[in-house]
């Protein structure tokens, strides 16, 4: 259940996003979902790639700085209200969610969202005792 | 433990006389046997006759780096060739190296003072050394060489690099004792933790290191990776190679051999001498050497003196491991700043070959220092939190090492410029 992130570490000034791009593209990788996190200085460039231990090496390779960190899919229905029933699960449980971000699959019916969770095999269970289906990185790799 | 107690322990009276005499001797030398020197004394209307106190020193002239190379290369030597035995270069990376030569007398005390500095770090004639400064022109591997063999020691010359044989050959001689920098010192251990040790066959005690300016956080690294004592040990070859002073077991500063170097710390900028405690230019006179006595030489070498007495027993007073370098000294908001204090604040967060860039501004009037930091796979994290907190623990942990607020910026790695595989530490870009 749970899904492998890749995050590099990426200085604000320009070109660097595209040079990771083009590093992945490379080495026939394929983005499955991205977000960026900034500050004034500094940004953390999150994926989601299909072939997670393969894209480590040639990105430092390439100089950058990586780290591998575990997440989780969550697939809620695509209308109102659906995402506060898996945040509100996790809040009553005092699980921390640090980010999440969504990006889109081939079914239209549903949305997928990506959790960084503090206690990740708690709120596994508890997001599945709520009905909430978790993708495996499986899935989540061939979408 | 001492190798020539008497003047190990002399009291400060008896030293201090001792000095005095022979920087009387020395001056009276350096007037009738070097023209340069002639040449300087007269300059300043100084007459040998003139050094009635220790304290007069200061008004001898300074010997810099320049001096050397104006007189390459033998120019400053003070006894004909058919005494000198020995020649030895600095290792001067651009141009031509300083040459210094050495008389048989001059190698027997310099060999002495290596024993006094290995005995001083607790080696005995019973312990194996390996010795892997660099054999040649530098002086640190044939100075090393002789100590060891004056002590009575058993020396494995096996100069630097060549690191999977002297792995080797550390197991099957038993090596007590590694002679080295200190940063070979560390890529040997890194290379032995890697694999292929047989770390049952390593006895090693201690490591005498020197030649390079290190920390206390590297000497910790030493000291765990290899399971030893790690001193450090000081010279230069301009004014004798290693051996002018080298720490004892309580690693509380190196002990100078005063009875062959007078130590003065100067305000760099004006040259006025600084009194003991306070951080300055070492500039150290040589009292005995024959051909190639130096008076007043201005190390660049940034450091400190304590006279208070140490625990071994020894009365020589004792200088603070080498910080820094006046070339690389800035001074930012009146303070005095130097790479190697970033440089051991980012060590003791766990970085072994940390990359950084001071990088000085003008902000209205007020200088704006900012430090460039490479990120390592060791910092990153996914968070941007985990990164600011890095920034501010770095930015509080710089304020109280250096005494002056500074921005923290993270860099991509390698994006600090290199030459010739060394990081450039400084930009100033502040109006001249």
């Amino acid at each position: 259940m749970k899904v492998q992130q890749i995050s590099v570490f990426l200085e604000n000034k320009t070109g660097r996003l595209a040079r990771v791009t083009e590093v992945l593209g490379e080495n026939n990788i394929n983005i499955r979902a991205l977000s960026i996190a900034d500050t004034t200085d500094f940004g953390i460039l999150r994926l989601i790639v299909d072939a997670p231990e393969k894209a480590m090496p040639v990105l430092r390779d390439a100089g950058f700085v990586v780290s591998s960190t575990e997440v989780l899919a969550v697939e809620v229905n695509d209308q109102p209200g659906a995402l506060s029933k898996a945040l509100r699960a996790l809040d009553n449980t005092g699980i921390n969610i640090e980010y999440l971000y969504a990006f889109v699959q081939k079914d239209p019916e549903k949305a997928l969202v990506v959790f960084r969770v503090e206690r990740l095999d708690e709120a596994i269970k508890v997001l599945q005792d709520k009905g909430i289906n978790l993708m495996s990185s499986r899935q989540v790799y061939s979408l | 433990m001492y190798w020539q107690r008497e003047y190990e322990t002399m009291s400060r009276e008896q030293i201090r006389k001792v000095q005095l005499e022979r920087l009387q001797a020395l001056v009276k030398r350096l007037y009738n046997e070097v023209p340069f020197y002639q040449q300087r004394f007269k300059e300043k209307g100084l007459l040998p006759g003139d050094i009635k106190t220790l304290e007069d020193i200061k008004h001898l002239p300074f010997t810099t780096k320049q001096d050397l190379r104006d007189t390459y290369p033998f120019g400053m030597f003070a006894v004909p060739m058919e005494d000198v035995v020995r020649l030895h270069g600095s290792s001067g990376t651009t141009g031509k190296p300083v040459v210094v030569g050495y008389t048989k007398n001059d190698l027997r005390i310099w060999g002495n003072l290596i024993a006094r500095s290995m005995v001083m770090a607790g080696v005995t004639k019973n312990d194996v050394v390996q010795n892997a400064y660099g054999y040649g022109l530098f002086t640190g591997g044939m100075g090393i060489h002789y100590g060891a063999e004056t002590l009575g020691a058993a020396v494995v010359p096996m100069s630097g690099g060549n690191t999977a044989k002297q792995l080797m050959l550390m197991q099957d001689f038993g090596t007590t004792v590694l002679t080295c920098t200190p940063t070979y010192a560390l890529y040997m251990a890194e290379e032995a933790h890697a694999g292929g040790v047989d770390w049952e066959k390593i006895k090693l005690k201690i490591g005498i290191f020197g030649a390079e300016p290190w920390s206390n956080e590297m000497r910790r690294q030493l000291e765990e990776s290899w399971n030893i004592t790690a001193v450090d040990i000081y010279g230069l070859s301009e004014v004798l190679g290693p051996g002018v002073a080298c720490e004892c077991r309580y690693k509380k500063g190196l002990h100078i051999n005063e009875d062959h170097f007078i130590a003065e710390v100067i305000d760099p900028e004006t040259g006025e001498p600084l009194p003991y405690g306070q951080r300055g230019e070492l500039v150290f006179t040589s009292l005995t050497k024959e051909a190639f006595p130096v008076l007043r030489y201005r190390t660049r070498d940034i450091s400190v003196l304590y006279a208070d007495k140490c625990e071994c027993g020894r009365t020589l007073i004792r200088m603070e491991r080498v910080t820094g370098r006046t070339d690389d000294m800035l001074i930012i908001r009146g303070v005095n700043v130097f790479p190697s204090q970033v440089e051991s604040v980012l060590l003791e967060f766990g970085e072994t070959e940390p990359h950084y860039l001071l990088v000085v501004d003008k902000k209205g009037t007020m200088d704006d220092l900012e430090i460039w930091v490479e990120v390592s796979d060791r910092m990153f994290s996914d968070k941007v939190r985990g990164l600011e907190d890095l920034e501010k623990r770095l930015r509080a942990r710089v304020l109280s090492v250096l005494g002056i607020s500074a921005k923290i910026r993270l860099v991509e790695p390698k994006s600090i410029p290199r030459s010739e595989g060394k990081a450039k530490r400084i930009i100033d870009k502040r109006p001249k």
